[in-house]
C-alpha cells in the first residue's frame, strides 16, 4: 500500500533542518547557575505535576461537571440537568443500605486488621531463629496480584470449597459463606484483611523496634508488668504509627471494589454492594454517569472528612509525634 | 519559603498544551486508502477468529480503501459494560457484537446506524432470505439496523457414559418411554447424584445470578418475567412459582441440581445433563464421553423452545458508518454466512436445513440436527430482553437470592421482585 502526502514548502525547510539561525539566540546571556538549577527542579518534578493535573485535578473536576449533566452514552446525549442528579441521593432507596454496608465493611476492616497486626508486630518483634521467615509469610499477600488473591479466596469460600471441606473433616457443617448475608460480608472483609495485614505489620515492627530499650527497663526497674509495659509505654511510643496505619485502613476500605465484584458481586441482595461497588454500577452497569459522578462526591466527601477529623484528632490521642 | 506560583504556571501551562493539542489536532478524515475498521466480539476463540481474518482478507483484497480489519476480543462477562466504556470514551468501534438481552437498549437509543439499504443493494446479498423472526429484535422504526448473525437454540445435551453408570435410563431412552420432561429430568438427575456424587442437571451459566438463563426453564411452565408490552411485572404469577417451586426443590430437596456456591462442568464430565446453546457443541469433542443432543425438556405446559441471538451492529459514534456497513454485507452475505454457520446457526431461511448445518456441524448428527436443532431455531422464543436491562437485570437478581436458601418463602420472593423491578417497566 503506497500513501503520498503533499507537504509545504516551509514546513519542509523545517522539517529538514535547513532554517536560519536566529540571531537573538546567539546573542542570549547564558544562564545562571541559578536559574538552571530551578529548571531542572522543574523537570524533575513536572512528571508528578503533570500526573496529578491529569489523573487527580482534571478528573475532579469533570466529575464535577459530570454531576451536573446526564450522559447518554448509547445516545450520545449530553444534557444539563442541574441539581437533579443531587436530589436523587435523597429518593435513592438503595443508598442507605449501601452506606450501611460499607460502614460495617470499613470498620469491621479497620478493627479487625490493626488488631491482627500489632498481634503479629508484637509477636514477631524478637530475635528468634524462625522471625525473619514468619515476617516473610505474613508480608507476602501483601505483593499478590489482588484479583489472582480474591479469586482462589472464592474457590475456598464454595459451599464445595476448601475451608468447608477442612471444616468438614472436623465435623463442621460450615455454612454458603458466599450466599449468606452476614458471612459473605465477613468473608469479604476477612480476604481483605488477609491480604493487607502484613503491611501494617511491618509498619507496627519497625515502630515497636523504635520503642528505646532504656524507657522499657526504666518501667521495668518501677514495677511495671508486661500489660502495663504495653499500654502504658508501647502503645503511647507507637501512637503515631497507629494514626498512620488507621488512616492509611480507613480511606483503602472506603476504595474496596475488587474483591467484591469478585466474591459476591455485591450480593446476597445488596448486603456487600459497598459505595464504590454502588459507583461502578450506576456508572459502568447502568450508564447513569451523572449520578454515578455525584457518588464519587460523596466519597471523596467521606473520606475527607474522616481524614480530617482523624488528623484534628491526634492531638488528643497521638503522642510523641515529630 | 519559595513560592509555588511558578511551578504551577508551568503545571497548568503544560496540561493546557496538552489539552488543546488534543483539542485542535487535525483529526484525520479517512481518505480512500487508510481506513481502519474494528469489530469488537466476546470470542477469543483461535479458529473463530482465524476464520474471521480470512474473510477479512477476502474483503481488503477487493476494497483497498479498506487498510485492515481488527477484531477486538472483549472478556464477555462484562461485554456490554466494556463497549459501553469504550463508546462514552470516544472510542466506538466501527462494529460490535451485540447480545439479545442489550439489544432493546442498543436499538431503542439509536446507537448503531440502519444497514438495510447497504444490504439491500448489495450485489448478491440476497436481503429477502433473512428469516423474518430472527430480524425482529434488531430492528428499529421498521429498519434493519443489525444483522442477526448467530441464532442459537437452547438444547439439553446428556453425559450417557454418566447415566449409564448410575443405572438410569439414557436421554434417548427417556424420550421413547414418554418422560422427557423436566419431572423426569429432575428424577434421573436425583439418582445420579446419590449414586455417583456428581450433578444431575445443570443450567449452564446461570450460576445464581444470571437469572434470564432460567427462561429455558420457567418457559415450560408457560410464564415469562413480564408482560409482552414489558410493562409490567410477571413475576409473581402462579405459573412463575410453580416453574421456581420445581427449581427450588431441585437444589435444595432432590439435590438433581447443585445448588447455590457449587459448580460443575457439564463437558468436564461433571454432570448428567446440561441446559445450554447449541454453539456449545464444539466443547463436545474434547469431553471424552458419549453424549446425545435433546430438545428442551416438555414442561407441564407442554413442549416449547429458546433461542438465544447475537447481532451484529454499526456503530452510529464510530468513524466510518458506511465503509463498516459495507463490510457487514460482505461479511454477512450467503457464502460468508455458510461458513459462519460452522459455529453460528444463520438466520438465512435458504441455509436453515439439515444438509447445511450437518456440513458445519461434524460433531452432531444428521438426526440431531433434524430433531433438534432445525425446530429449535424454527420455533424458538428469544431470551428474555428489556430497555435498561442492566438495571432490571441487578435488581431480580438481589431480590432473587433470597430465593435460593433452604426455607425460602418463594410466592414473597417473587413478589418482592416484581416490587423492585416495576418502577423501572413502567418507565
Amino acid at each position: 500500500m503506497t500513501t503520498t502526502t503533499s507537504t509545504r514548502p516551509d514546513r519542509a525547510a523545517a522539517r529538514s533542518g535547513r532554517v536560519s539561525p536566529d540571531p537573538a539566540l546567539r546573542k542570549r546571556r547564558p544562564l545562571s547557575y541559578r536559574q538552571r538549577d530551578q529548571i531542572a527542579g522543574y523537570i524533575f518534578v513536572a512528571p508528578q505535576v503533570l500526573g496529578i493535573l491529569a489523573f487527580v485535578l482534571i478528573p475532579l473536576g469533570l466529575i464535577g461537571y459530570f454531576s451536573v449533566h446526564e450522559w447518554n452514552v448509547l445516545a450520545g446525549s449530553f444534557t444539563f440537568v442541574g441539581a437533579e442528579n443531587f436530589e436523587r441521593l435523597f429518593t435513592d432507596p438503595e443508598l442507605v443500605p449501601v452506606l450501611q454496608a460499607t460502614g460495617v465493611f470499613s470498620v469491621g476492616l479497620v478493627v479487625f486488621n490493626l488488631v491482627l497486626a500489632l498481634l503479629l508486630a508484637v509477636m514477631l518483634n524478637r530475635k528468634a531463629r524462625a522471625m525473619t521467615f514468619y515476617r516473610t509469610l505474613f508480608f507476602s499477600p501483601v505483593v499478590v496480584s489482588l484479583v489472582a488473591w480474591t479469586i482462589v479466596w472464592g474457590f475456598l469460600l464454595q459451599d464445595d470449597g476448601g475451608i468447608n471441606g477442612i471444616l468438614q473433616l472436623v465435623g463442621i457443617e460450615g455454612p454458603n459463606w458466599l450466599r449468606e448475608g452476614p458471612t459473605a460480608m465477613a468473608s469479604v472483609i476477612i480476604v481483605q484483611v488477609f491480604k493487607n495485614v502484613g503491611l501494617n505489620m511491618v509498619l507496627f515492627l519497625a515502630a515497636l523496634q523504635g520503642v528505646p530499650q532504656e524507657i522499657q527497663e526504666a518501667a521495668r526497674v518501677d514495677g511495671a508488668n508486661a500489660r502495663t509495659l504495653f499500654t502504658r509505654i508501647t502503645v503511647p511510643l507507637i501512637s503515631p504509627t497507629i494514626l498512620l496505619t488507621f488512616i492509611i485502613t480507613i480511606v483503602g476500605s472506603l476504595q474496596v471494589f475488587a474483591q467484591v465484584a469478585v466474591l459476591t458481586q455485591g450480593g446476597p441482595g445488596i448486603s456487600t454492594t459497598v459505595l464504590v461497588y454502588y459507583l461502578y454500577q450506576q456508572a459502568f452497569l447502568f450508564g447513569r454517569f451523572g449520578y454515578g459522578s455525584v457518588l464519587a462526591i460523596v466519597l471523596f466527601a467521606i473520606v475527607l472528612i474522616l481524614t480530617v477529623v482523624q488528623w484534628q484528632l491526634r492531638k488528643k490521642w497521638v503522642f510523641y509525634e515529630n | 519559603m519559595r513560592s509555588a506560583k511558578p511551578l504551577t504556571t508551568i503545571g497548568v501551562l503544560a496540561v493546557s498544551a496538552l489539552l488543546l493539542s488534543g483539542c485542535s489536532g487535525t483529526a484525520e478524515t479517512p481518505t480512500a486508502t487508510d481506513v481502519d475498521l474494528r469489530m469488537t466480539v466476546w470470542t477469543s476463540n483461535e479458529d473463530q477468529l482465524a476464520m474471521f481474518d480470512s474473510i477479512a482478507d477476502e474483503y481488503m483484497a477487493d476494497h483497498p480503501e479498506v487498510a485492515s480489519v481488527t477484531f477486538d476480543p472483549l472478556p464477555f462477562e462484562d461485554y456490554t459494560t466494556t463497549l459501553t466504556t469504550q463508546v462514552a470514551g470516544g472510542k466506538a468501534p466501527d462494529l460490535a457484537w451485540i447480545l439479545e438481552n442489550a439489544a432493546p437498549d442498543f436499538v431503542a437509543s439509536g446507537a448503531l446506524a440502519p444497514i438495510q439499504e447497504t444490504l439491500e443493494n448489495t450485489k448478491g446479498y440476497e436481503f429477502d432470505d433473512l428469516n423474518e423472526a430472527a430480524t425482529a429484535l434488531w430492528k428499529a422504526d421498521g429498519e434493519l439496523v443489525a444483522y442477526p448473525f448467530s441464532t442459537s437454540p437452547f438444547v439439553m445435551f446428556a453425559n450417557d457414559d454418566l447415566l449409564k453408570a448410575a443405572g438410569q435410563p439414557t436421554a434417548a431412552e427417556l424420550q421413547a418411554q414418554g418422560k422427557w420432561n423436566w419431572e423426569g429430568v429432575s428424577e434421573v438427575g436425583a439418582a445420579v447424584n446419590a449414586a455417583t456424587g456428581k450433578a444431575g442437571f445443570v443450567i449452564r451459566d446461570f450460576d445464581y445470578t444470571t437469572w434470564d438463563n432460567l427462561a429455558s426453564v420457567w418457559m415450560g411452565w408457560g410464564a415469562a418475567p413480564w408482560s409482552e408490552d414489558g410493562a409490567s411485572c410477571t413475576f409473581d404469577s402462579p405459573e412463575m412459582a410453580d416453574a421456581f417451586a420445581f427449581l427450588h426443590d431441585a437444589a435444595f430437596v432432590k439435590k438433581s441440581m447443585p445448588g447455590p456456591g457449587t459448580t460443575a462442568d457439564f463437558f468436564a464430565g461433571d454432570a448428567a445433563f446440561t441446559v445450554t446453546q447449541i454453539s456449545r457443541a464444539s466443547l463436545l469433542p474434547d469431553a471424552g464421553f458419549a453424549f446425545d443432543l435433546a430438545p428442551l425438556p416438555e414442561g407441564p405446559e407442554g413442549s416449547y423452545s429458546m433461542v438465544g441471538q447475537a447481532g451484529i451492529g454499526v456503530m452510529a459514534q464510530g468513524e466510518n458508518t458506511q465503509v463498516a456497513a459495507e463490510f457487514l454485507a460482505f461479511f454477512s452475505n450467503p457464502e460468508n454466512s455458510e461458513k459462519l454457520a460452522q459455529y453460528f446457526p444463520p438466520a438465512r431461511d435458504s441455509q436453515l436445513n439439515v444438509d447445511t448445518l450437518a456440513a458445519a456441524n461434524p460433531v452432531l448428527t444428521a438426526e440431531q440436527i433434524e430433531n433438534v436443532v432445525v425446530p429449535g431455531i424454527a420455533t424458538g422464543v428469544v431470551r428474555p430482553g428489556h430497555t435498561d436491562s442492566a438495571e432490571i437485570g441487578q435488581k431480580v437478581r438481589a431480590a432473587l437470592d433470597a430465593i435460593w436458601t433452604p426455607d425460602a418463602d418463594i410466592p414473597a420472593v417473587l413478589s418482592s421482585v416484581c416490587k423492585a423491578v416495576d418502577p423501572l417497566l413502567e418507565k
